[in-house]
């Protein structure tokens, strides 16, 4: 197992910068976490004999993440005898690969997929509550996030990995001179800080053009934010509610404070402005904060650099929704207790801790006792992620996961409500009809 | 005796052809035969899945789950939908005009390929640059041209000539994006229109110059009078082949823009793949795709009652 690390890290350092430096460091020699593990009972999974398994994942972040996760898939194989292929997919297809695995029942036995991929999928899947109620036992408890995106009616349906978040990422000499010393939580606050640094000339960006992530990320707080919502829990569409409605408005004014160009931004566009020292605030996922860091002409940059949670207005806790990483385990399996088998295995601190080291900061723990995992010790200021799978909110919230999130999200419904009203295009009242109209479609029953 | 004999190592008949032999000497059984493996080529890869593209129009279907027939509720609602309408339009507008846009500048430029240059085959190879280029790496060419906060051409109009003091909003709002992605497509088109027309003009007989210029024509008139008209089926037919690819663009539009801002640049092909495959809802992105037919149909015919007309291939009147 050394060997092959090694190995592979010699190839990873030609491919990319400074960030495998610290990846390597945490992948070969992972520091020790302190973490509480209570004691439970393991179900019995009597292996089937003669088992094989195919995982399906999406592409690393880091290379240590996929070193560290096929070496704890051929310690299961040491271990158990039970042939483990991973295969790595892009992750804008990983989707598509899902929905044709369960359709046909055919191909991997497991798919490690995003947010509420098992949701669509529900009867295809397997019913994994027990390994999950072992793991939550052991570990302290899933988090709100892995509850939201892993449980269908009080039954886990998938077993999710980790999440990652987007927090909002500001330059403490801009927001100093602008006389802050933090984002305030509240929504007027936020406002003048924008305000503030808009005279300055250090201006704030959110994208508001067609980006799957950034574009989502900013446009669920804006509404979340505010208690608004796209569909309620019963899965009827609500977003043409006062509260959509006094987001709208609140953006109108916050709006022209941003950089110029953020109705055109797609997901790389902050990133780049930010990087460029271009734009102060943003929001964005850690890979922004390893960029700067790892580059050493950024050092400066990285250095002034912070992060903390969105501001959370009206909510109990940063509205944001992480991306999670959630496996799935299809009932066409020949081998379901051997899968089951995995998945427990890969959760064990063992094998999470060092992977979730792996990812210095990219992906955060669904089980509560991981937080004590040394990953949130390496930078203080990753830390901000250790707790992204403790939020209340998901991508289709407050609804049920349905294609129809899945849809909504993909046709940008939400989005383009807020960049038509930035953009003076529509009032908020018209914005907010059009995304009810839009929604209506992607939730009717079927 | 041995005379006698002779006559029966003549009288051998010729051997009757096996069955296979006298199958494959049958008509009818080659031609299906030959045709055979061009009709299951064309029937797996062409017909089935357009079939299947139109059929799932007319069903619910979305990625992961097998959809029902609703007829026509999937045209209903978009018939009603201002972001397909919008599509509709800014597809038929972008068509029209980077065609206009890619001929006047493709003909004008295989005008002057057409000239004794110095150095031409070298000059005709980097004309077709634009062309050879996978589409895909000139749209994220375009797409930095036109980053709101680092685009080249902000850069020399603000920091270094001065002329502005704000970068250039290209693709911020709906008029200049649509504009931009047009410009986009234009240059990317150019070398295909001028090739072919180069191609053409080449086949023109000098001697109708020289005649014309004994006559003491202009330059205009030998261009109106003869090289157009002698162009003229050769432009008919690039001319189609061009609106199908532009109508059908997708690449472009959906590097550069993805649809933005607000849907104000989306084309029926790039609303269609969002809405069917990131989307999923495979019933709806067919129907959008299927929606497309119809124009390209058109753009055929066309072409095809335009090329058939001897007015356009000799300059001869209608008959």
């Amino acid at each position: 197992m050394a060997n092959l690390i090694t190995r592979r890290d010699a190839a990873a350092v030609a491919m990319a910068g400074a960030s495998l430096a610290l990846g390597q460091a945490s992948a070969q020699a992972p520091a020790a976490s302190p973490i509480v593990a209570l004691p439970a009972e393991r179900p019995a999974l009597p292996l089937e004999p003669g088992a094989t398994l195919r995982m399906l994942r999406p592409v690393r972040f880091v290379q240590p993440d996929e070193d560290v996760w096929r070496a704890n898939c051929a310690r299961f194989t040491q271990q158990t005898g039970v042939q483990v292929r991973v295969d790595f997919v892009g992750w804008e297809d990983i989707t598509q690969q899902t929905a044709v695995t369960a359709n046909t029942g055919a191909g991997p036995d497991i798919i490690v997929g995003f947010d509420g991929g098992p949701h669509l999928f529900a009867d295809k899947v397997l019913d994994l509550t027990d390994i999950a109620t072992y793991l939550g036992t052991k570990y302290g408890g899933w988090r709100p996030l892995a509850r939201a995106d892993g449980m269908r009616q009080g039954r886990f349906i998938g077993l999710p990995f980790g999440a990652s978040g987007g927090p909002a990422i500001w330059r403490t000499s801009a927001l100093r001179e602008a006389g802050f010393e933090r984002p305030p939580e509240d929504h007027a606050g936020f406002l003048r800080l924008c305000q503030a640094l808009r005279r300055i000339n250090k201006p704030a960006g959110f994208a508001l053009g067609n980006a799957v992530g950034d574009g989502n990320a900013f446009a669920n707080w804006l509404v979340w934010s505010h208690g608004g919502f796209l569909v309620d829990e019963n899965g009827a569409v609500g977003i043409n509610s006062p509260q959509t409605i006094n987001a709208l408005t609140y953006l109108r004014e916050l709006y022209p404070t941003f950089i110029n160009g953020t109705l055109s931004w797609g997901d790389i566009s902050n990133n780049r402005a930010y990087a460029a020292g271009e734009i102060s605030l943003t929001q964005n996922g850690v890979s922004l904060y390893f960029s700067i860091k790892n580059d050493p002409a950024m050092a400066p940059i990285a250095e002034d650099t912070q992060m903390t949670p969105m501001p959370k207005g009206l909510a109990d806790a940063a509205p944001n929704a992480g991306l999670t990483l959630n496996a799935m385990v299809f009932r066409h399996s020949r081998f379901p207790n051997a899968a089951k088998a995995l998945l427990a295995f890969l959760m064990e601190t063992e094998q999470y801790d060092p992977w979730l080291q792996a990812n210095i900061g990219y992906w955060s723990q669904p089980l509560n006792a991981y937080a004590a995992s040394a990953t949130w010790n390496q930078d203080p200021k990753v830390a901000v992620f250790r707790d992204t799978m403790n939020s209340n909110f998901w991508n289709g919230f407050k609804g049920p996961i349905t294609e129809g999130s899945v849809a909504a999200t993909a046709d940008y419904v939400m989005v383009q409500m807020c960049a038509s009203v930035a953009s003076g295009q529509a009032t908020p009242q018209a914005a907010a009809r059009e995304a009810e109209r839009r929604a209506t479609r992607f939730f009717r029953a079927r | 005796m041995s005379v006698t004999a002779a006559p029966a190592a003549w009288s051998k008949v010729r051997q009757d052809p096996g069955w296979l032999v006298r199958l494959f000497d049958t008509k009818p059984f080659l031609i299906v035969a030959c045709l055979l493996p061009a009709l299951g080529l064309l029937g797996v890869f062409l017909t089935y899945p357009l079939g299947l593209g139109i059929y799932l129009a007319f069903t619910d279907t979305t990625i992961g789950r097998r959809g029902i027939w609703v007829g026509l509720e999937n045209f209903e609602y978009l018939f009603t939908d201002p972001i397909f309408w919008n599509a509709v339009f800014y597809s038929v507008f972008y068509t029209g005009v980077a065609t206009i846009g890619k001929f006047a500048l493709g003909l004008w430029l295989a005008l002057l390929l057409n000239n004794h240059l110095p150095f031409k085959s070298l000059l005709r190879a980097i004309i077709l640059l634009p062309w050879i280029v996978p589409t895909v790496l000139s749209a994220i060419a375009f797409w930095w041209i036109y980053d709101p906060q680092f685009s080249i051409i902000s850069y020399l109009l603000v920091d270094v000539l001065g002329w502005r003091s704000t970068n250039i909003d290209f693709l911020g709002s709906a008029w200049p994006a649509r504009w931009s992605l047009i410009v986009a497509n234009i240059w990317r088109g150019i070398p295909f229109v001028a090739i072919s027309l180069l191609a053409g003009l080449q086949t023109i007989s000098p001697s109708l110059y020289e005649a014309a210029l004994l006559d003491g024509s202009t330059g205009w008139q030998r261009f109106r009078y003869i090289t157009f008209p002698m162009l003229m089926p050769i432009l008919a037919i690039v001319m189609t082949f061009s609106i199908i690819f532009t109508f059908t663009d997708f690449q472009l539009v959906y590097a550069i823009t993805r649809g933005g801002p607000v849907n104000s640049t989306h084309l029926l092909a790039t609303l269609a793949f969002q809405r069917g495959i990131p989307g999923g809802q495979l019933g709806e992105g067919a129907a959008i795709a299927v929606s497309m037919i119809p124009f390209l149909v058109f753009a055929t015919l066309f072409s095809y009652f335009g090329l058939s007309r001897r007015k356009w291939q000799q300059g001869e009147g209608n008959d």
